[in-house]
């Protein structure tokens, strides 16, 4: 793998991190229990969307063929995309999406962190910009967790039960392969070993201010940064890319 | 099922520094802290300020409407009291 094919490759994850969550946000527009925390969730995906766009022009200006951030985002298969298994999850009550959130974006402040120093420019870039972003966010979910844990009997059970089942989706922010372990050799970027301990001392912290169990580390899936995705992100992309697929090239 | 409603909490920005925070509108929140989240969110989404203030509305001591011409008229009849009677000079936003 060459220089220029692993910081594609590695942008690409980067993006489809920030447009699946997107997607997955958008969904629940209109459907949020209280006015405010509607707005905040829409704002949330039009961050997500914005770093998703940034990201997606760098890779195509990387790749140099003229693909266009449209391209990538709309006419890409499941097994093409690199994101996350966490973050193509079904929403699924409040509490759920509230783990999901809480989860990925205590990691994703750290990596940010470690890509604003990073040596490819781009990214680097981009980097500082989203991370003004998803502090906000990550201070967001986590006073929700807080909350929810440390609420009503019921919010705490239910809360737990969130946290219990996406904790089997976390080992994979850390599981470094080959497209990692290039991109921290050749472009000085974020050591996952590292992140996994600051991440496992926020979580621990906040999990416990919540009055929360914190999961064992039992069986991990993974395969989403490889493109072996969960049976959900087909449906997601399938509606997300419906309009360009049935009309190619479509604008308004 | 009834459904409990957040409390409400009154929301004041300051749009810059220097200037006095100003009432915006109001959130429901669950909390104080919340409320700050809240209220950043829902009033600052276009760069309108750079602090904000958030109150629970029933804290708030408000001045009795009934009470209005006792309280505010006193004070109409007595013109001397106004800085009307000075030329603001040219180039003065805030005063």
């Amino acid at each position: 793998m060459t220089s220029d094919e692993t910081r594609i490759a590695y942008t690409l994850r980067l993006a489809d991190n920030a447009l699946v969550l997107a997607q997955r946000m958008v969904e629940m527009v209109a459907a949020e229990p209280e006015l405010e925390e509607e707005l905040a969730n829409a704002n949330f995906a039009l961050d997500y969307i914005g770093q998703a766009r940034m990201l997606y022009t760098h890779a195509g200006q990387l790749e140099g063929k003229g693909r266009s951030e449209d391209d990538f985002a709309f006419v890409r298969d499941e097994h093409e995309f690199r994101n996350l298994l966490l973050l193509e999850q079904p929403n699924g009550h409040f509490g759920d999406a509230l783990v999901r959130q809480f989860l990925f974006e205590t990691w994703y402040l750290h990596l940010l962190d470690g890509l604003i120093a990073c040596s490819e420019r781009g990214l680097s870039e981009i980097a500082a910009r989203a991370i003004k972003e998803v502090k906000y966010h990550s201070r967001h979910s986590s006073q929700w967790l807080v909350r929810l844990g440390d609420g009503t009997e019921l919010s705490h059970e239910r809360v737990q039960a969130s946290l219990d089942d996406a904790w089997r989706y976390t080992g994979e922010m850390f599981a470094a392969d080959e497209i990692d372990v290039a991109f921290q050799r050749e472009f000085d970027g974020p050591d996952l070993a590292a992140i996994h301990k600051l991440w496992r001392r926020d979580v621990e912290k906040t999990v416990a201010e919540a009055t929360l169990r914190l999961p064992d580390d039992d069986w991990m899936l993974s395969g989403g940064k490889q493109g072996r995705h969960s049976e959900h992100l087909g449906f997601l992309l399938a509606e997300m890319q419906y309009l360009q697929r049935s009309f190619p090239g479509a604008t308004w | 099922m009834t459904k409990q409603e957040w409390p409400l909490y009154e929301v004041f920005i300051r749009t810059k520094a220097g200037l006095s925070h100003r009432h915006a509108g109001s959130v429901h929140a669950p909390d104080d802290q919340m409320a700050l989240s809240n209220a950043r969110d829902t009033y600052t989404r276009r760069s309108e300020g750079v602090s904000l203030w958030v109150v629970r509305s029933d804290r708030i001591v408000a001045s009795d409407p009934a009470e209005t011409s006792a309280f505010f008229e006193p004070a109409e009849d007595k013109i001397y009291r106004h800085p009307t009677f000075y030329d603001i000079p040219d180039g003065v936003e805030n005063l």
